[in-house]
Order: structure tokens, then C-alpha cells, then sequence
């Protein structure tokens, strides 16, 4: 018996940018004169082949390098890899919004694709206006629309607003209306962006919950994301992007312990060259983790005990001064969670050698699965506002955290609905 | 067990995800299907269309079949533009006539009386607005087509469409304006009691020329202005002269026979201001280099097209 078509076919697909020119910089013809002057007519033959100005060289960049896979029908597959990974881009080819330099693909079947909800909202029209605009901007049929417009509007829970222009609506109305129309589109390959990243968590929720659905119907589904434990809930296969390249490919956990795996070593030492404020006295010039035993960790795990290691120079701190170091925990959407300074735990550190490291154990990690971002900053003689400023860095270090068996009952599929988790005691009482 | 698959149960019970959610059974026209995908294929849901994406080359053919299929998205933005444009205005849609009916006045005190412009017998107001007809059409629509990719960036990067609907759906936005002018000069007609040629009946033809030919130059500006913002800076300026280069406050007749009058009918809307002219008010009907005009907005436009397509796909890339 012969195998089935797959829904997507992907083969060399390359795409290369000019850096610097695309987007955010329109060129202006006064850049293009001397050489619309010098040679008009290869000017405009190469605009025509939509050619850029260099062929290649230093200037261009591959965004996309010799990417194939296949996405059989009703697979779900997600896409994961660092900002910069090339996975847009390769959203983009897949949704034809942009062409592949080399390289082809072949879909079989109709193609929804959700890169941004709401796209082409006008803020002037009404709720119901926008349903229709936005429904045909998504390629959906007016019949189509007709036929589901309420189930849009229920699914929003805008029916009050309907005829009020989503200028005046709220965020979360706004997102929600948006996200209905998306809802609603039935294609039979779904290709999402980070989309999921807007709005409140119950919407993200709700989101999530509409993407598991569209895979259980039988719809194939590629969804990028950096939220990998969705990643790994949705999609039975990733692909781990890396420099336009594919560098992994397989089972969702597989593929994201190793893109974990891998984060740590390729990038480059943010604390080495960032604005920093503070006196410069001492700085901070490396962070890592590690487990009670020494053993360095590339993530943590929900429950379970890590050290946090902040490497130091010491650049003029007198013996006597009292040093307060601190780290703060952030979400990937910028939320502060925490921050933990020494001295909060008493601790006031003094007489410190030339270099070294200040290290923290959590015993327990309060964090749910998710990304997050860690500063650090450390203060002297005084508390974290009292005290003088000694280093700041802006640097901004990413860390994973993954579940782990946090609440002690085996179970490593921890809630993430919300950064911190809590445990306490359950009991009954009689009232 | 308090994972998130528990949460999404959660909320089903509460009703909060509604019963869309539940599968449906799946809608395919299989004999569409085993044509593309032929024997090997053994799936019963396997889908109806094969999208092929490849690197641009070569100088393929306009594919009308696609724009067709895009043509409810085509309507909606066109239905936008129009909805838009007068919101929260206090006259709303009456501003389409107030425009060039001050236009036409102002034309007419300064122009037909300060500057004593002859007028082929018509009175002058009459004259300059059955002028503005066609040159109103064609001026918006040339000027929202050359912005409206740059204007549409947010369209262009996220979703998928025929590039061509954005300028198309810019130019057809004019029309609206254009059948309420229509009604403004009937009024005119009838005050003045003149009567339209049979050409009258070419009307919709004569527009259809206009809006041509706004068109052919517009994709080209349209394409230029992705990669050059200089093009949005330049359109007023182009408008404002353009003007001058057609007969919208002299008469055509006034450029003297010869070389020159050749090269002013290669202006499209010399062609089709006189036309409307004729058709309107029954003025001299166009002589044959009105067809020098109509050829130039074929050449414009054919060009344009080709122009438009090579350029389409980096749109997204670029804008």
C-alpha cells in the first residue's frame, strides 16, 4: 500500500534577507540615483527579477537554510528554536506571504494561516463589521461568515457591543473578538504564530484549548511557539530551528530537552557587554546554575533545588564594606515574579576576594513551567534603596524552568497558569 | 491531577468554550482530489487544492483566476474604505458632493469670470464640473492606489492574497463618490436646461477609462512606493500637474494641431475628459487622437501589470 500524501512537503527551502534593508528602513530614491544613474536599465531589470542590489556577499543573510520535512495530514507539528531561528520565516514561506529564495514546498489543502489575531481591524468599524472584514481578510467565505456570525459573537461575549466601534472597546474585548473570528476559520492545515501570546491567561487558555481541538479534528496544525510545554502538550513532533537550519527533529520532549540543552552553550555572555549602572566597584560577569552536587544546569525544574551562581570581579571593594547581592525573576513578558536580595536572608557579604561567585540554593523552585528572565543587581552597605548601587547590568538572562515534582505526589505536569506555584495543606473541616 | 489539558476540562464544563470546539465531520469533494493527488492517495479526507511554493522566475502570466477568487475579499476592502471615510463626520456621505461642487465654483468665479476662460458655449460652471467628474474619479484613485500597499504594510506582512487586490480595492473606493457626483451634475443639467449627446449611453465606458487608467499608473507608483517612500511624497505634486496637463478648466481645443497636440492626447484623460464632455453636455465629440489616449492607458497599464506582478512577491519583504 502506498503512503499518502503528506499535507506539507518541504524541500531546500532557503530564504535570504538583505540586512538592513528589510523592513523599518525604506530606502529612498536619493540612495538609488548615483546607481540609477550609472546603469538605469540593469537598475530596473534586477528590480524586476526582484532581485537584490549584491547578489550575495556580506550584506545578505540566510534567514532560512536548506529547511525539509514533511507534515503528514492531521499531524501536529511544532516549531521551536531561538528569536532570530528563522521560524517566522518559515511561517511566512508556508503561508506564502513571502518567497523562498530557493527551494519549494507543496501543500495539500487549504491553508489558514493566523500570523497576528485581528489582522486588518479598523478601529472605526463596529464589532460587526469588523467580523466580516476581518473574516474575509482570513479567506473565509461571506456565506461562511453569515453562517457562524453568531457563534462568533457568543464565543466573544461582545453581543451588547456589536454595533459599537472596537475603537471604544477594552483590550480584552478587542483581543477576545479577534480571536473568535480566527476561531471560527476552518481550513484544513492551520499554521499559527506566536499569537497565542496575547491577552489575559484565561484567554490564553482558551487558545490553547481551540488549538488542541483543531488537531484532534483531524486538521494538521504547525505552531510555533515559545512556550514549550504548550509545544510539548499540542504537538506530538517538533522541529528545532537554529540558524535557519533544522537542528533536530523528532518527539516533542526529545526535541525540546535538547533545544533546552543546547540555549545555554550558544549564546554569547550578555553580562559581558551590557549598559550597566552602579559604581563599578565589583561586577557581575557571569550567571549559571547548578544542582546541589555542583553539576551545572542548562534548566531548572519546578520543586526541585537549584543554585543560582553569580560569578564577580572585585574591582575595589574595601574589606569592610557590606555587600547585598540579588537576583530578580522575571516573566518572558516582562512581569516581575520575585526578587531575592542576600540580605533579606541577613546575609551581608564582606571581605571579598578578587573574583568569585555568589551563590543561592532555592531548595524548592516556586516557578511553573515557562521562560523567564533573570537581572541581577548587587547593593553596599545598606538594603536594596539605602544602599549604594555598586552593579547593575540591563542584561536580561534568559532560563527555562520545566515541570518537575513539585507538589511531591510523582507528578511532573505542573500547571501554568501563572509563573509561581504554591503548595500548603488541604483539609476539611465541619462548618 | 492539576495539569493544563485539566484546565481546558474545566472550562468546557463551565461552558465557556463553546460547542464549535466539537469535531465536525469533514467536508472534501473527493473527485477534485484523486485528480491532483491520484492513485497513491488513500485517505478519505485528503484536501481539494495543491499550493506549490517556489522562488519567483521567469515572467509568469497575470493569474486572473486567483484575483476572481479574492474578489469578496476585494469587496470588503473596498466596503471599508468607503464606511471609514465618512464616520464620525457630521456630513457624512453629503461631503461627496460638497467637494466638487466647491471645486467647480471656485473654478468658475475665478477662472470662468476673473479669467474669462471659454467654455465651448456651456456655461462655465457646468463646463469645469462635468470635467471634474472624471478627473475627481481619476485623482483619489490614482492617489490611494500609489499609498495604498504601504498604507496596507500590516496586511501585506501577515496574511496571503493577491497583492493586486490592495490597489484595485483603493481605486474601485473612488466609485461611490463618482455616482453621487453623477447625480450632482444631472441637477446642473437640469438648471441649465442642456441636453446630453447620445453618448451619454458610453458613460459607464468613459469612467471605466478613468478609473483605467488611475489604475495603470497607480500599481506603478504603488510598487515604487514600497521600496521608495519618496513616490507618497510625489503624488500631490503629480496630481496638482497633471491637472494642468488635462482640459479640466480650459478646453481641449485650445492646445493648437500638431506635434504637441499629439503628445498632450497621450495623456489619458484628455481622451476622457473630452468624452465625458461630449456625452454630457454635448460639446464637440472627440476627434481621433482621443484613441492616442486610450492607447497610452493600455500601454500604462499592461506595463503596469507586469511591473506589479515581478515586484509582488517581495512586497512582504520589503514594505
Amino acid at each position: 500500500m502506498a503512503m499518502p500524501e503528506p499535507a506539507i512537503r518541504a524541500a531546500g527551502l532557503s530564504k535570504r534577507y538583505r540586512i538592513g534593508a528589510a523592513r523599518q528602513r525604506p530606502t529612498t530614491l536619493r540612495d538609488a540615483i548615483p546607481s540609477l544613474l550609472a546603469a538605469p536599465a540593469r537598475r530596473l531589470v534586477g528590480m524586476l527579477h526582484g532581485r537584490a542590489r549584491a547578489a550575495d556577499g556580506p550584506r545578505t543573510i540566510w534567514a532560512l537554510e536548506d529547511v525539509s520535512f514533511e507534515v503528514g495530514h492531521g499531524e501536529a507539528v511544532g516549531i521551536i528554536g531561538r528569536n532570530g531561528a528563522g521560524k517566522s520565516t518559515l511561517l511566512k514561506i508556508l503561508s506564502r506571504i513571502t518567497k523562498p529564495t530557493s527551494g519549494w514546498a507543496e501543500i495539500h489543502g487549504r491553508v489558514g494561516s493566523l500570523l497576528e489575531v485581528g489582522t486588518g481591524f479598523h478601529p472605526e468599524l463596529t464589532g460587526r463589521e469588523n467580523v466580516y472584514l476581518n473574516g474575509a481578510i482570513l479567506g473565509m467565505r461571506r456565506a461562511e461568515i453569515d453562517r457562524r456570525f453568531d457563534e462568533i459573537v457568543a464565543f466573544a461575549e461582545i453581543e451588547k457591543f456589536l454595533d459599537t466601534p472596537v475603537k471604544h472597546y477594552s483590550s480584552g474585548m478587542y483581543v477576545r473578538l479577534a480571536f473568535a473570528v480566527a476561531a471560527h476559520l476552518e481550513p484544513e492545515i492551520l499554521i499559527v504564530d506566536e499569537v497565542l501570546a496575547v491577552g489575559d491567561a484565561a484567554f490564553q487558555k482558551k487558545c490553547l484549548g481551540k488549538m488542541g481541538e483543531a488537531g484532534k479534528q483531524g486538521r494538521t496544525v504547525i505552531f510555533v511557539s515559545h512556550n514549550l510545554s504548550a509545544v510539548e502538550t499540542l504537538c506530538p513532533r517538533a522541529i528545532l530551528l537554529d540558524a535557519g537550519r533544522i537542528v533536530g527533529s523528532g518527539e516533542s520532549r526529545e526535541v525540546v530537552a535538547s533545544y533546552l540543552s543546547a540555549g545555554v552553550e550558544s549564546g554569547i555572555n550578555p553580562l559581558l557587554n551590557c549598559e550597566r549602572s552602579g559604581n563599578g566597584k565589583l561586577r557581575i560577569t557571569e550567571f549559571s546554575m547548578e544542582d546541589p552536587a555542583g553539576q551545572e544546569l542548562r534548566f531548572a525544574r519546578s520543586g526541585e533545588p537549584v543554585v543560582v551562581k553569580l560569578k564577580f570581579e572585585n574591582n575595589g571593594c574595601a574589606a569592610t564594606d557590606r555587600i547585598s547581592c540579588s537576583f530578580s525573576v522575571h516573566t518572558d513578558r516582562g512581569a516581575a515574579v520575585f526578587h531575592y536580595y542576600s540580605h533579606f536572608s541577613g546575609v551581608y557579604f564582606t571581605g571579598l576576594p578578587k573574583t568569585g561567585y555568589f551563590k543561592s540554593l532555592l531548595a524548592d523552585l516556586p516557578l511553573a513551567p515557562g521562560n523567564y528572565v533573570v537581572m541581577c543587581r548587587v547593593v553596599m552597605n545598606g538594603d536594596q534603596t539605602t544602599g549604594e548601587e555598586v552593579d547593575f547590568p540591563t542584561a536580561q538572562l534568559p532560563i527555562s524552568v520545566v515541570g518537575g515534582d513539585f507538589y511531591g505526589t510523582g507528578n511532573r505536569q505542573l500547571s501554568q497558569w501563572g509563573p509561581v506555584l504554591i503548595k500548603g495543606q488541604w483539609t476539611i473541616a465541619r462548618a | 491531577m492539576f495539569n493544563s489539558a485539566m484546565h481546558l476540562r474545566c472550562s468546557i464544563d463551565l461552558g465557556l468554550v463553546p460547542s464549535f470546539l466539537e469535531p465536525r465531520e469533514d467536508r472534501t469533494t473527493a473527485g477534485t482530489v484523486r485528480a491532483f493527488v491520484g492513485a497513491t492517495s488513500t485517505t478519505a479526507s485528503a484536501p481539494s487544492i495543491i499550493i506549490r511554493i517556489e522562488p519567483s522566475r521567469g515572467w509568469f502570466p497575470l493569474n486572473l483566476a486567483e484575483l476572481w477568487e479574492y474578489r469578496e475579499l476585494l469587496y470588503f476592502l473596498v466596503w471599508r474604505d468607503v464606511k471609514v471615510r465618512y464616520k464620525q463626520t457630521l456630513l457624512g456621505v453629503a461631503w461627496v458632493a460638497v467637494q466638487p461642487v466647491f471645486t467647480a465654483v471656485l473654478f468658475a468665479l475665478l477662472l470662468g469670470r476673473v479669467a474669462n476662460l471659454p467654455s465651448e458655449g456651456v456655461p462655465y460652471v457646468v463646463f469645469v464640473f462635468a470635467a471634474l467628474l472624471p478627473w475627481q474619479l481619476f485623482a483619489t484613485a490614482l492617489s490611494r492606489a500609489g499609498t495604498s500597499l504601504v498604507g496596507s504594510a500590516n496586511l501585506l506582512t501577515k496574511v496571503y492574497f493577491p497583492r493586486l487586490v490592495v490597489p484595485l480595492a483603493a481605486v474601485l473606493g473612488g466609485l461611490v463618490d463618482f455616482l453621487v457626483s453623477l447625480a450632482v451634475i444631472a441637477a446642473l443639467l437640469f438648471r441649465y436646461r442642456l441636453t446630453p449627446s447620445w453618448g451619454i449611453v458610453l458613460l459607464p465606458v468613459f469612467a471605466l477609462m478613468a478609473l483605467l487608467a488611475a489604475l495603470s499608473v497607480g500599481i506603478w507608483l504603488a510598487a515604487l512606493n514600497v521600496r521608495y517612500r519618496d513616490v507618497q511624497q510625489a503624488i500631490p505634486f503629480l496630481v496638482q500637474v497633471w491637472m494642468f496637463a488635462s482640459p479640466v478648466v480650459y478646453s481641449a481645443s485650445v492646445v493648437p494641431a500638431g506635434p504637441l497636440r499629439f503628445v498632450y492626447a497621450l495623456n489619458p484623460l484628455t481622451g476622457v475628459i473630452q468624452c465625458f464632455r461630449w456625452a454630457l453636455l454635448g460639446t464637440a465629440p472627440p476627434d481621433g487622437l482621443m484613441w492616442v489616449s486610450f492607447v497610452a492607458v493600455a500601454v500604462l497599464l499592461l506595463s503596469g501589470l507586469i511591473f506589479f506582478r515581478r515586484l509582488e512577491d517581495t512586497f512582504a519583504d520589503v514594505v
